[in-house]
């Protein structure tokens, strides 16, 4: 069955301009925030947990518990922090580069909202460097708010001060992920820290920190408006509201998809114009780089968090790497082995050693003779050591388009000559 | 601006170290950090060359070695490979007469790859300094650095 998009996130892109805030504010803008205003900063927190929003960063934990604890810890501490993380990087992903560029005030009134259920009075928009459209939109957005006295003191006379600005990252995949972007935001290398403690303890400048991702913090304001019943008509139970998916590669009509949670692979594949030129679906690569590979038994498999985990794939940032007969997932698989390689910044050494060693027996897997069969066994366990010795997700992350290409495609990547 | 002059736009605070690097970068038409820039970043922070060298070292948008005018920044990610961004990259090279990572003998490009610059709806992708070029093929590469050779 063919399915339509379902835009509640999205559902400005695209009809406003988003250097314009009276657009924004004219399409129901900041009513959200105006609503949060009014509620008890726990009553905030309750209504996102109960509404059952994940973050959509890619490890999909409840975005209430998240805030719950960074409101509830060091009571002592004199600053709470709301970092949200824009550095989008993930490959295959887009989706927040689409909220920041199109609709920059959405995903910024969900920032303030988050402030001010934490409680927190400062922020900061970690952008990548490369993104500069999505700062530039950004930018804007939040001079904007200020002039229009969203952000700063007394914020709609409320009483609540919150103050956000801009951070650059300059070009690596490591700093999306949390513990490693407060470090870069603190002006260091990109390095990951032990955890715990988590950020919601000890985050930026050693302060309890919020860390939500551009597209979570979109759903925000819908919720806090519409009511969490409104938003648990969409999707699952476990998996409710709305996910936007970046469907690339050989499809008819690549893009940015929002739909429930819980619609097939197929549906997906069939939104984005279907397989190009005719041809069959042979593999996605899920979630990314550090995603897996499914083949066509999971076509009609539903796309949640849950239920992606129990059959071994992952759902992660969105991205649908769409593959057709006849590409080779050797080659992607490679792509993304050397990725890991450029981006592990080498404090763990089963990772700095690890991500290079399996390019190289990627290589052999190639070139060499020898029983290739046993080689890709080796290589998998490898990356099961790695996953078990890294401190942070980039080490963790090899064994899954690895396992999972060896899982589905073990003979192709042994016997081919490629 | 001076580099001084650059470097004094921002409080002397380490969490500003990614910005300054940016901004002193940005002002170099070699696009890069100078040692001299990287010694007085060290000296506005009061924190050591050694910790700034390693920041700047760390990321890979920041260079310090020289490079063209324009940084072409060329998408790697498996969406582009998967629509043959290794024929653009051959041709990128070809058209420039230099390999991945080297500039131009007249100092106009330097030829890098990125991670995924997520444009993969018009894949294959490239940036040239803050330029996104999409759905590249040998026809539009050849118009885009027309376009920059003027």
């Amino acid at each position: 069955m063919s399915i339509q998009e379902t835009r509640i996130v999205l559902k400005n892109i695209g009809k406003i301009d988003p250097y314009r805030i009276e657009d924004y504010i004219n399409a129901g803008g900041y009513e959200g925030l105006k609503k949060a205003l009014q509620m008890k900063p726990v009553d905030i927190i309750d209504e996102l947990m109960d509404a059952g929003l994940r973050g959509r960063g890619g490890a999909g934990f409840s975005t209430g518990m998240k805030q719950k604890f960074t409101s509830e810890s060091c009571q002592r501490c004199p600053q709470r922090y709301v970092v949200v993380n824009a550095d989008e990087g993930e490959p295959g992903t887009f989706k927040d580069r689409v909220i920041m560029e199109q609709d920059p005030h959405l995903y910024l009134e969900g920032t303030i909202i988050a402030a001010r259920a934490i409680q927190a009075t400062k922020g900061y928009i970690y952008i990548r460097g490369e993104y500069h459209e999505s700062i530039k939109a950004t930018q804007k957005a939040i001079e904007d708010a200020y002039a229009a006295g969203f952000l700063g003191k007394d914020i709609l006379g409320s009483g609540f001060d919150f103050d956000v600005e801009i951070k650059l990252g300059a070009g690596s995949y490591l700093c999306g992920e949390e513990l490693t972007m407060l470090e870069s935001l603190e002006g260091k290398r990109g390095n990951p820290r032990i955890k715990p403690p988590f950020p919601a303890e000890k985050g930026v400048f050693g302060m309890p920190t919020l860390v939500n991702n551009v597209e979570t913090l979109a759903n925000a304001p819908l919720i806090i408006l519409h009511g969490k019943d409104w938003y648990r008509k969409y999707g699952t139970e476990r998996s409710p509201g709305t996910k936007v998916f970046t469907i690339s590669g050989q499809v008819n009509a690549p893009g940015h998809y929002e739909v429930p949670f819980g619609v097939s692979l197929q549906q997906l594949i069939d939104l984005a114009g279907g397989i190009r030129d005719g041809k069959r679906f042979k593999a996605a690569l899920l979630g990314g780089a550090a995603g897996t590979f499914v083949d066509a038994s999971m076509l009609d498999e539903r796309m949640t968090y849950d239920n992606l985990r129990e059959k071994g794939a992952t759902l992660g940032s969105g991205a649908v790497i769409v593959m057709a007969e006849g590409d080779p997932v050797y080659d992607i698989l490679h792509n993304c082995l050397r990725f890991f390689r450029h981006e592990s910044c080498g404090k763990c050494v089963p990772c700095r050693v690890g991500t290079t060693q399996l390019v190289l027996q990627a290589d052999k897997l190639k070139e060499g003779g020898g029983d290739k069969e046993a080689l890709l066994k080796q290589m998998v366990r490898e990356s099961e050591i790695m996953a078990g010795t890294s401190l942070c997700p980039l080490g963790q992350s090899p064994i899954l388009p690895l396992e999972s290409a060896a899982r589905y495609f073990s003979k192709e990547l042994c016997t081919t000559q490629h | 601006m001076s580099i001084k002059e650059i470097i004094k736009q921002f409080e002397p605070e380490q969490h500003n170290l990614l910005h300054i690097l940016h901004a002193l970068q940005d002002a170099n038409p070699a696009n890069y950090i100078t040692g001299e820039a990287l010694e007085e970043t060290a000296r506005h922070l009061g924190i050591t060359k050694s910790s700034v060298y390693g920041v700047a070292r760390y990321y890979t948008m920041f260079s310090l070695e020289p490079r063209g005018k324009y940084i072409i920044r060329v998408c790697a990610s498996p969406v582009c490979e998967l629509l043959r961004a290794n024929e653009i990259i051959a041709l990128l090279e070809e058209e420039l007469k230099v390999k991945t990572g080297e500039t131009t003998a007249d100092g106009m490009f330097t030829l890098e790859l990125s991670e995924c610059l997520g444009q993969c709806q018009e894949a294959p992708s490239m940036m040239i300094n803050d330029k996104v070029y999409n759905s590249l093929d040998r026809g539009r590469i050849r118009e885009v650095l027309k376009s920059y050779r003027g």
